[in-house]
């Protein structure tokens, strides 16, 4: 019959005003500032640099390669690279960025940064609430702001950080005994040449 | 006491004015009165539009605003200061005068229906004669803003917004002025308040409202049709159908402008339902003879706030209508069915006392309803588009 259709209708959207007043599963509204989900765990925003140990400025992960520099996208990345060296996680001396600043108002969020990284050196960080009143300086992040601990890492990519972390120890394992056989060949060859010339330590080549 | 609290405005009002010369007194009533009506009213509008928000909210089984103030209650107060500190741009190519003009001759036609309404015993601002025609001579006046607003923007929206507005409510005004006719018939008057007095009879407790006999039934849902679609509301809401037309008709205006459409329409919807209210559902009068000693304003500000809230629920619930759709709903269901309901009217008032006038207007009522709907539900089977030239 005529409006029976509308009575249904009308009858459904009552259920809900009632029901939600009473059930407190109907209401999915989540009240922002004050209750918030823990952002998913693939969830990404903008890039941050990791750092290991508690000193952010001697542990940042980043040599300074430029890659992810040069493959950015909208170009957002600028690097300056160290006239000097400082030893990484594993005691190779390698440059560091005097200056890595991201502009988070050009970057797309795109991760081209972190899949190109060889040094597991920047990541996506979760982190949304980046208003701020000013819109140049507020956005461009320097190395400073970028730079997070590791265990931060873990708490908002628990899965991926292990991964990396587990990847990080094994090429360590494998720097520390290709070091050690590089020390034996050359104390071998030393012990053969009974006299040689000082030679510098080997290097491990990654 | 009970009396006196049922006649409280208009003690208070004639306490006010005694302190006034003798000459001074009937003038100073009524300006009095007037603005009683333009503020209570506006502060109705602000408390419906929160209450709206958050109502559809529950609907959606969302919250609905919570933010401002207690439950989000000063809501309308943020909206308010924002439409008046926001900028008033009015188009170049658009006519500056009749621009300015449509939204205040809007408010303003709108207004001038509350003045006949019987908002409790003894509360009506004017009591004339013709009440129900200078309400409807006002209501229609409506549709003249509406055309000025859309003409004068010079916008293809705005002209859009503004046909289909005066197409839906001319057609729709002719079912609105039709339904109440009936009442006419019956109470034999076109004063309000002897409308509502007509109304104000019991037997045992229960109540003579329109509204509870079989034509009434069939004329109130015609009118609630009919006022729903003269409002502008969901789902016949097609002049400012957002999704196609912008705004509809007032695209063209911002800040107050735009502030004063909003209250606009919906003062159209408390006089529709005040109206309404005045019509089938008895006025100020109690639902029951036992609830009398409750003044008969509240009754009458209940039973307007009651039909927002059903207004609130159809916007809730129904989508909105395409423009063919909300023609043949018109003409073809809603108008042949006032005009039978007319006649059951008349069969009703000639048929004297008794039951046998209930069986016999119910019936027709009924089985015409259930004709019509058939007849109105059945497709044309159309069959699959053939393309004759272009293979």
């Amino acid at each position: 019959m005529l409006g029976e259709g509308i009575l249904k209708g009308m009858a459904e959207t009552a259920k809900n005003f009632f029901g939600s007043y009473v059930s407190k599963e109907r209401l999915t509204t989540v009240e922002y500032p004050e209750v918030r989900i823990p952002p998913a765990e693939n969830a990404r925003v903008f890039p941050f640099l990791v750092y290991d140990g508690a000193d952010w400025e001697a542990g940042l992960r980043c040599v300074a390669c430029q890659i992810c520099e040069k493959e950015c996208p909208p170009k957002c990345i600028l690097i300056d690279k160290s006239k000097d060296k400082k030893p990484d996680y594993v005691g190779k001396q390698q440059f560091y960025p005097t200056r890595f600043d991201i502009d988070v108002s050009v970057c797309m969020s795109c991760q081209i940064c972190v899949e190109v990284c060889p040094f597991e050196a920047i990541k996506m960080d979760t982190e949304f609430e980046l208003a701020t009143d000013d819109r140049f300086g507020g956005l461009l992040l320097d190395r400073k702001e970028l730079a997070k601990s590791n265990e931060y890492y873990h708490s908002i990519h628990p899965t991926e950080a292990s991964e990396v972390d587990a990847r990080l120890a094994e090429e360590k394992v494998k720097v520390a005994a290709k070091a050690k056989a590089a020390a034996e060949a050359a104390a071998a060859k030393a012990a053969a040449a009974a006299a040689p010339a000082p030679k510098p330590p080997a290097e491990g080549g990654t | 006491m009970a009396g006196k609290l049922d006649q409280i405005f208009i003690l208070l009002r004639d306490w006010l004015v005694h302190f006034l010369p003798e000459a001074l007194r009937p003038a100073a009533g009524v300006v009095l009165g007037v603005i009683a009506i333009v503020c209570v009213f506006p502060a109705l509008f602000a408390l419906t539009t929160v209450f709206e928000r958050k109502g559809l909210g529950r609907i959606q089984n969302r919250l609905g605003p919570n933010r401002v103030g207690p439950f989000g209650l000063f809501q309308p107060v943020a909206d308010g200061i924002k439409s008046l500190t926001k900028e008033d741009i009015v188009p170049l190519s658009a006519n500056a005068a009749m621009h300015f003009l449509a939204p205040i001759v809007l408010v303003v036609t709108v207004f001038m229906g509350f003045a006949v309404l019987p908002m409790g015993r003894h509360m009506v601002l004017v009591d004339i004669d013709a009440g129900l025609l200078f309400f409807f001579a006002m209501g229609a006046a409506t549709e003249l803003s509406v055309f000025m607003a859309g003409w004068s923007s010079r916008n293809k929206y705005s002209l859009l917004g503004a046909m289909r507005a005066v197409a839906q409510m001319i057609s729709y005004e002719v079912v609105l002025l039709l339904s109440a006719v009936a009442v006419v018939m019956i109470s034999g008057t076109l004063s309000l308040p002897k409308i509502v007095e007509a109304q104000n009879t019991y037997s045992g407790i229960f109540p003579h409202w329109y509204i509870f006999t079989p034509w009434g039934l069939a004329a109130f849902v015609m009118y609630a049709i009919a006022g729903t679609a003269e409002t502008n509301r969901s789902p016949f809401d097609l002049p400012e159908g957002e999704s196609e037309l912008v705004a509809g008709y007032h695209t063209e205006y911002s800040g107050f402008k735009f502030a004063l459409f909003f209250l606009g329409e919906y003062l159209a919807m408390f006089a529709i339902s005040g109206l309404g209210t005045t019509l089938f559902l008895g006025g100020w009068s109690a639902p029951l003879s036992i609830l009398d000693f409750v003044p008969s304003w509240i009754w009458f500000f209940g039973k307007v706030m009651l039909s927002i809230f059903v207004f609130i629920w159809m916007r809730g619930t129904l989508p909105r209508l395409r423009q063919d759709q909300l023609m043949n709903f018109a003409w073809k269901f809603v108008l042949p069915f006032t005009l039978l309901d007319l006649l059951v009217t008349a069969l009703w008032r000639f048929m004297g006392e008794g039951w046998m006038r209930w069986v016999v207007c119910s019936v027709i009522l009924v089985a015409a309803y259930v004709i019509m709907g058939r007849a109105s539900l059945t497709r044309k089977e159309i069959g699959p588009r053939s393309y004759r030239y272009a293979e």
